[in-house]
């Protein structure tokens, strides 16, 4: 097909590494998996790694004086030196382990509202300004909405085009003095849409505000500089891009995460404890109360040896041809309806969409007895579909193992429901 | 396709849904929404003594959902209350036996239907929104708490 022939990736080839990519359903069906924005896959060299971990190397970090200690303490500080490497972080001390990118942004929200910064810069309260847009995960919006209620600050969004596209024409006005943090997806994990972080941040600086980039849906899909990018913080998680669940990663420049106060506190995360009160550990591990997830960062680190093995750039450019070559199927299907940008500029490979007279429930269920398995539902990003009027979408979303044969299945499963509503 | 779940009746309620649409007089109502996908549903009703006079609703959601709320107008509307919270029960009770349940006819008319999607865990939910939102309803009605 002329549009696989286009894409840089021997997608055949990358499919052997997942082995879940052969797995047969119930009546024997293959398995077309177009979900990958709700969880990636995992390729074999990430499943080694967690073996191997557990096997061979298992022990607490950075407290055991034991030949097991010092090799997983190597193994998860290694992985931060790989994670650190992957997102341009210009120091390894900058990335912090979390428990997911939902953690990641609550750990921002709530030490900001904790109100024990020195700085006032990095402490809320009533007069100042979170913005954030209408297009956020819930993640983005609900620590948010309880940081705002407990410090008497004001919460302000952003809303979207017609087209679902950032509506930036109150930019000033929404980004001004008052503002403290702006708080925005980099990747709409509904829309597909790739928001123009560097002017956000360009408008933030003028006012002194800092940016806060939720990049669950970027990193995992194109290449992510924070070095260039302009923003202070930058949160993501392992398992949207080949890793294991139970470990996210917030980024941050050393001077705003110096500035933050402790989140959780714990052990690991200390200088030392006195009745009277503690002194704590520098950056990272300020943020890192308790044993962290161990094997969890040692397999994110695999699955960003992996990544890195095949190129952000290679990944990135496939998944443009793989989004556009499903944009165009889903435009000549008489009934359907795309919501967010209607190309790939500035869009991602997470296509959502609609189909005339079928609730996306009914979508999702009969396609899923082909084997096509999508997500549906309003994707905890619920005011993109009030925005939209709609009370749900039928989610399509794709990664490096995705095939446009994957998209055919998908285009053949919504005319077998439309014939089945019809 | 789908054989077990869609059933031919669920697939006529859905398309031609019977009582739907809001309707006065009434002596609660109680809204509902599954928070995993959205889909809401407001439901009505209305007494006269001890019998359910109508039992009238609006909202949007799946096949399931919808079909669920007209085969709850056309069983609970008409009956007494006893009978209408016993059909309930029955109805909750045949959606949550994961398969096992025989449900009975008699009971439960075109509520038999729904059997197949007991089978189904994230779609039980969507079958009893409306039943849920009723059982809630006629308790609000009963205490005289709303009007």
């Amino acid at each position: 097909m002329a549009h696989q022939a286009a894409s840089p990736l021997d997608v055949d080839r990358i499919r052997k590494d997942f082995p879940i990519l052969e797995r047969r359903l119930a009546g024997d069906r293959p398995l077309t998996y177009l979900d990958s924005a709700n969880t990636s896959q995992k390729p074999r060299p990430v499943l080694e790694a967690l073996t191997e971990h557990y096997e061979r190397h298992n022990a607490n970090v950075a407290r055991a004086v034991h030949q097991l200690g010092e090799e997983s303490t190597a193994a998860y500080e290694g992985a931060r030196d790989k994670i650190a490497a992957f997102i341009g972080s210009p120091s390894r001390d900058e990335v912090v382990f979390a428990k997911n990118a939902s953690e990641a942004l609550n750990l921002v929200a709530n030490t900001l509202a904790s109100g024990l910064a020195e700085d006032p810069r990095y402490r809320l309260g009533p007069g100042d300004e979170i913005v954030i847009t209408e297009m956020e995960h819930h993640s983005n919006i609900v620590p948010w909405q309880l940081v705002a209620q407990r410090t008497g600050a004001t919460l302000r969004w952003f809303g979207i085009t017609e087209d679902g596209r950032l509506d930036l024409t109150a930019l000033e006005e929404l980004v001004n003095p008052r503002t403290k943090i702006v708080s925005l997806t980099y990747q709409s994990n509904l829309l597909g849409t790739v928001n123009p972080i560097q002017t956000v941040v360009e408008q933030a600086r003028k006012v002194g505000a800092l940016v806060l980039v939720d990049a669950a849906q970027a990193v995992p899909h194109m290449p992510v500089d924070v070095s260039t990018l302009g923003a202070d913080l930058l949160a993501f998680t392992g398992h949207k891009m080949c890793g294991p669940t139970g470990i996210g990663v917030l980024w941050g420049r050393s001077e705003v995460l110096a500035a933050l106060p402790p989140f959780l506190g714990g052990g690991e995360m200390i200088e030392t404890v006195a009745m009277e009160g503690s002194t704590f550990a520098p950056v990272p591990h300020k943020f890192e109360a308790g044993t962290p997830p161990i094997a969890q960062a040692i397999g994110l680190g695999a699955a960003v040896d992996y990544l890195t093995g095949i190129g952000m750039d290679t990944i990135h450019q496939h998944e443009q041809v793989i989004t556009a070559y499903a944009l165009d199927r889903l435009r000549h299907v008489e009934g359907v309806t795309i919501v967010g940008p209607d190309s790939t500029v500035e869009r991602g490979g997470t296509i959502s969409f609609t189909v005339d007279g079928v609730h996306p429930h009914d979508v999702g269920q009969l396609l899923d007895e082909q084997g096509v398995a999508v997500r549906v539902g309003h994707h905890c990003a619920r005011p993109i579909c009030v925005r939209f009027g709609i009370p749900a979408t039928t989610r399509a979303s794709f990664y490096l193992y995705t095939t446009t044969a994957e998209i055919d299945a998908m285009v053949d499963g919504i005319e077998q429901v439309k014939r089945f509503f019809g | 396709m789908s054989e077990s779940l869609y059933q031919e009746i669920i697939l006529d309620h859905y398309k031609n849904p019977h009582g739907r649409g809001l309707r006065e007089p009434f002596d609660a109502e109680s809204h509902h929404v599954n928070p995993t996908c959205g889909d809401e549903i407001t439901v009505r009703v209305s007494l006269d003594g001890e019998k359910v006079a109508d039992v009238s609703y609006d909202g949007q959601g799946c096949s399931i959902s919808q079909a669920s709320a007209s085969v709850l107008h056309e069983l609970l509307t008409g009956e007494s209350l006893d009978e209408a919270f016993a059909t309930e029960a029955a109805f909750t009770q045949l959606m949550q036996g994961k398969g096992q349940v025989e449900p009975d006819e008699d009971v439960l008319g075109d509520g038999i239907a729904f059997a197949g999607v007991a089978r189904y865990p994230a779609r039980v939910k969507c079958a009893l929104l409306s039943w849920m939102a009723f059982k809630d309803a006629a308790a609000r009605a009963l205490s005289g708490e709303e009007k």
